[in-house]
């Protein structure tokens, strides 16, 4: 293929290419070509040549070399040369580069180049691409456009000023004069260039604010204008006119008039005027609209206006147009703190957006729903919820999970429905609950003394249905354990008898420990309430003592250790065994994440055996802890690092001794480094569950 | 609520005397992209805005329904890669789409705005804080642009043409923000300058040429 082909056939080649080898080789072939010439500095097909460059570059191949073509052209004196070398540049060149700085003179020089269309070139490449000093340097040449020039050149010098303060916001002030006189201007472009450029002002500078207020009535004005006006061609949009303009006048309104009454009392008849006559039928007037609301909502506005809008965002919730539902929801759930009572009106039509075929307006109703849950509909909405739970896409089920969480523990009227919806939540998504889940329910199973008979039956039922839900399994071993003697009983008054031997129990529990689908983690709660289940049953201590003893050579090492441990006290400690196996296990909650695991022994002993696990969600090193009240003796932690994303646990062993088990108070200490950074935890601990203690 | 982020942002929620204050964060690299939920989860604590400080459109891509990318614009600084990345993420995500959904994502702290048209996607990252339905409007306008130009514009017109479809977007818009508002204007603009590349480009007379003139 010759090289001088043109871009179209060049184009074409490609395209024809049947394997992606094929079109690799053409392109190869093609580069080759451009590099040559450009480096013969041709100055005929120079422009083409750029051109195939940039269409290879979006098919997705290296074109780096192309870089200095791009400089070069653009300080051409040819328009054509110069229009494609600039596209280059905002193609190939970022800021980051170092070759972007050498295009700041030829963008200089063209910044007051005779040509406005030269000119135009300019500044879209500053606007688009211009790293902090290009900005700099130009910015005294932007402000003089600003002032002097015809508005097809002040509307983009507008668009240049509102780049450069972004980038450098102190040069905010060297605009501001001129953008306040820009609002006079009445070419439609200019006024769009100057409105956002105030509005970035003043979202800088609290200063520009102040001045800029001034403006309001200005700005009503203009919006009256564009709104009372007849048709005009120039700017209508699906009979609005120019809404592009409408919706920039009212968000920098809305930036003016929060919190300030005067500014907001300006405003108010025409947000009123705007609210209630724009056509809404299209998207246009919808956009209009809602930016209306929103900016309603966002001032001080009289409650009358405020009704207005929560009932045009009520409308916009039933419209058949999905994109409107969801803007909807989205503005609701900005206001749903503010003004809830008028939210909770439309909690039914938000419901039924859960069941919406689309992902965008489930996730929004999910966050809306959680937000609109109170004491007074906790039941009905957390039946929608927990419906919502089974069907939701993956992506969401985490984020349900949590909220269904949170708004069960605030609003709970009952702890025997706590404890049903947390293991309804279980069941459904337990894959996707947080970690601390786990713990969180054991605590709140422990405190709930009167429910134990309940609870336990019916975590036993659950794991011998299905013991893939790790946390459902972690959490019903672990209750089994605890309360494995109201189990055998057989009796609990809320549900249906079931008669459970002690080698049911320890089957499903072995079963567990043996599954492929169990996490070490669930093994060793598994382990452990094998262990405890030999203080509380009589017929089976033998059983227990052969599987405990099988695992003492297990590969998983916690598992072993565990194993080894509780051997021990089979052998050399039987006498001790009934006294240290009644654990209670004690949960505490640090924040950033950490957890402690307080695992307490011993009812009447003099030395109390107190492990202490942590497991961490951060890389954290431990430093020491230390423990108040009490005669202690601290042996070496099993690690000082504990991996991130509760990979592991450290495990540190402390005795104590005192004399006054009942007023037993602990304070703990946790000083830690995570990502670098020192952090300090503090928990205090002022009473033990009863049955640790006798 | 998730904590994804810098020691700093755990201290920042420790710290209560900041509670109901606005917070400005500044974030000079772009960082803030692949920082998710940190503006979310603040917002939620703070009860004034979060801003970081972006442009309000990232970026416009248009690719077909095979996922080929036909053109795209970055209005913020990203390495080759980076963008790379994105694009894919974004074109996957947007071709996953069933047909009536609705026209908005929403990807780490942007949203996505896209319609098709035809074969093209056209698809815009805005900032959280935007008026998606203008956004819409915005796609709408620039697909009226081409239409017009190219005279019942279709995808071949744009990948045969590509610069041109890059010249009237730039015509549109400036920055990441909207120019010119008059469909008029920016179409008659876009003739002048073809114009003038048109007599740029024109051959020299023979006297030229050689030089004689």
């Amino acid at each position: 293929m010759s090289p001088s082909v043109c871009l179209q056939e060049m184009i074409r080649v490609i395209r024809g290419a049947r394997t992606q080898g094929e079109e690799r080789g053409v392109i190869q072939r093609e580069c080759a070509a451009i590099r040559a010439q450009f480096r013969q500095a041709d100055s005929g097909g120079r422009s083409h040549n750029l051109a195939k460059l940039l269409y290879v570059h979006m098919l997705g191949y290296p074109a780096h070399f192309g870089q200095m073509e791009c400089v070069r052209l653009i300080a051409s004196s040819k328009y054509s040369e110069k229009r494609i070398g600039y596209l280059g540049a905002m193609m190939l060149l970022d800021e980051k580069q170092d070759a972007s700085l050498l295009i700041t003179n030829s963008i200089k020089n063209d910044l007051s180049h005779s040509s406005q269309h030269v000119q135009s070139l300019a500044l879209c490449t500053l606007a688009c691409m211009g790293s902090a000093e290009m900005c700099r340097d130009l910015a005294p040449e932007i402000e003089r456009l600003l002032k002097a020039s015809n508005s097809y050149i002040k509307k983009k010098a507008a668009l240049c000023a509102v780049h450069i303060v972004r980038k450098i916001p102190e040069l905010g002030e060297m605009f501001t004069p001129s953008a306040h006189s820009l609002l006079s201007e009445k070419n439609h472009g200019v006024l769009h260039g100057a409105v956002i450029l105030i509005t970035e002002l003043c979202e800088r500078n609290p200063d520009n604010l102040k001045q800029f207020r001034k403006s309001v009535p200005e700005l009503v004005q203009i919006m009256k204008n564009l709104v009372t006006s007849g048709y005009s061609p120039e700017h209508n949009v699906a009979g609005i006119s120019d809404p592009f303009l409408q919706v920039r006048i009212l968000r920098l309104l809305r930036i003016l008039g929060r919190n300030n009454d005067a500014a907001s009392d300006a405003m108010n008849d025409l947000l009123a005027q705007v609210a209630t006559n724009t056509d809404s039928s299209k998207t246009a007037g919808s956009a209009v609209l809602y930016e209306t609301v929103l900016t309603i909502m966002d001032i001080r506005s009289e409650s009358g206006l405020r009704v207005l809008a929560v009932n045009i965002l009520g409308r916009f919730l039933l419209n058949n147009d999905r994109n409107i539902r969801y803007i909807s929801m989205t503005s609701l759930q900005k206001i749903v703190q503010t003004d809830h009572t008028a939210v909770q009106r439309h909690r039914g039509t938000i419901v039924d957006c859960l069941k919406d075929q689309d992902a965008s307006v489930k996730r929004r109703a999910l966050e809306l729903s959680l937000a609109l849950v109170s004491a007074a509909n906790i039941r009905s909405m957390m039946k929608e919820l927990l419906l919502f739970l089974s069907t939701c896409p993956p992506e969401l089920r985490s984020h349900a999970a949590s909220g269904i969480f949170n708004a069960a523990e605030r609003y709970a009227p009952s702890q025997r429905w706590h404890i049903d919806t947390i293991l309804h939540v279980l069941v459904t998504a337990g894959g996707d609950v947080r970690d601390e889940t786990v713990p969180n329910l054991i605590q709140l199973i422990t405190a709930a003394s009167e429910l134990h008979c309940y609870t336990v039956h019916k975590l036993y039922r659950a794991l011998i249905s299905d013991i893939v839900q790790q946390s459902l399994v972690q959490v019903a071993c672990w209750c089994i354990g605890e309360y494995g003697d109201l189990l055998l009983k057989g009796e609990c008054e809320e549900i249906t008898p079931m008669q459970v031997t002690e080698d049911d129990v320890l089957d499903a529990l072995e079963t567990v420990l043996q599954s492929h689908m169990s996490t070490p983690t669930s093994r060793g709660f598994a382990l452990t309430a094998i262990m405890k289940l030999s203080t509380r049953i009589t017929n089976n201590v033998d059983r227990i003592r052969s599987v405990v003893s099988i695992y003492g050579s297990c590969i998983d090492v916690e598992l072993q250790q565990r194993a080894v441990e509780y051997n021990a006290l089979f052998k050399k400690y039987d006498h001790m065994r009934y006294f240290t196996m009644s654990y209670c296990t004690v949960i505490l909650e640090f924040g950033c994440r950490s957890r402690l695991s307080l695992v307490l022994g011993g009812r009447g002993l003099k030395a109390e055996h107190v492990s202490i696990i942590f497991d961490c969600k951060d890389n954290v090193y431990l430093y020491w802890f230390l423990l108040q009240s009490v005669q202690l003796q601290m042996k070496a932690p099993s690690g000082d690092l504990i991996p991130a994303q509760g990979c592991g646990t450290v495990t540190q062993t402390v005795l104590l001794s005192y004399t006054n088990k009942a007023n037993l108070k602990m304070r703990v200490r946790l000083s830690y480094s995570s990502q670098g950074t020192a952090c300090q935890d503090m928990v205090q601990i002022d009473s033990f569950p009863s049955p640790a203690w006798s | 609520m998730e904590w994804v982020g810098s020691p700093k942002i755990n201290q920042l929620w420790w710290d209560s005397s900041l509670w109901g204050r606005e917070l400005k964060l500044n974030t000079c690299e772009r960082s803030h992209l692949y920082c998710a939920r940190v503006k979310i989860s603040l917002t939620a604590v703070y009860s004034g805005t979060v801003r970081t400080y972006q442009d309000n459109m990232q970026f416009m891509l248009l690719f077909s329904r095979q996922g080929k990318l036909r053109l795209q614009k970055w209005y913020v600084a990203l390495s080759d890669t980076q963008k790379k990345k994105i694009s894919r993420e974004v074109i996957q995500m947007v071709l996953a789409r069933k047909p009536k959904m609705c026209s908005f994502l929403e990807w780490r702290d942007l949203k996505i705005v896209y319609k098709r048209y035809a074969s093209l996607y056209f698809c815009c990252a805005v900032e959280d804080q935007e008026n998606e339905l203008i956004t819409l409007e915005i796609i709408h306008r620039y697909v009226e642009l081409l239409d017009k130009y190219f005279g019942s514009v279709c995808e071949l017109d744009i990948i045969f043409n590509f610069e041109k479809a890059y010249y009237i977007l730039d015509e549109f818009i400036l920055g990441g923000e909207a120019q010119e508002t008059s469909k008029k204007i920016v179409l008659k603009a876009i003739e002048q300058a073809d114009m003038l590349q048109e007599e740029a480009e024109a051959p020299r007379s023979v006297l030229e040429e050689i030089g004689l003139t």
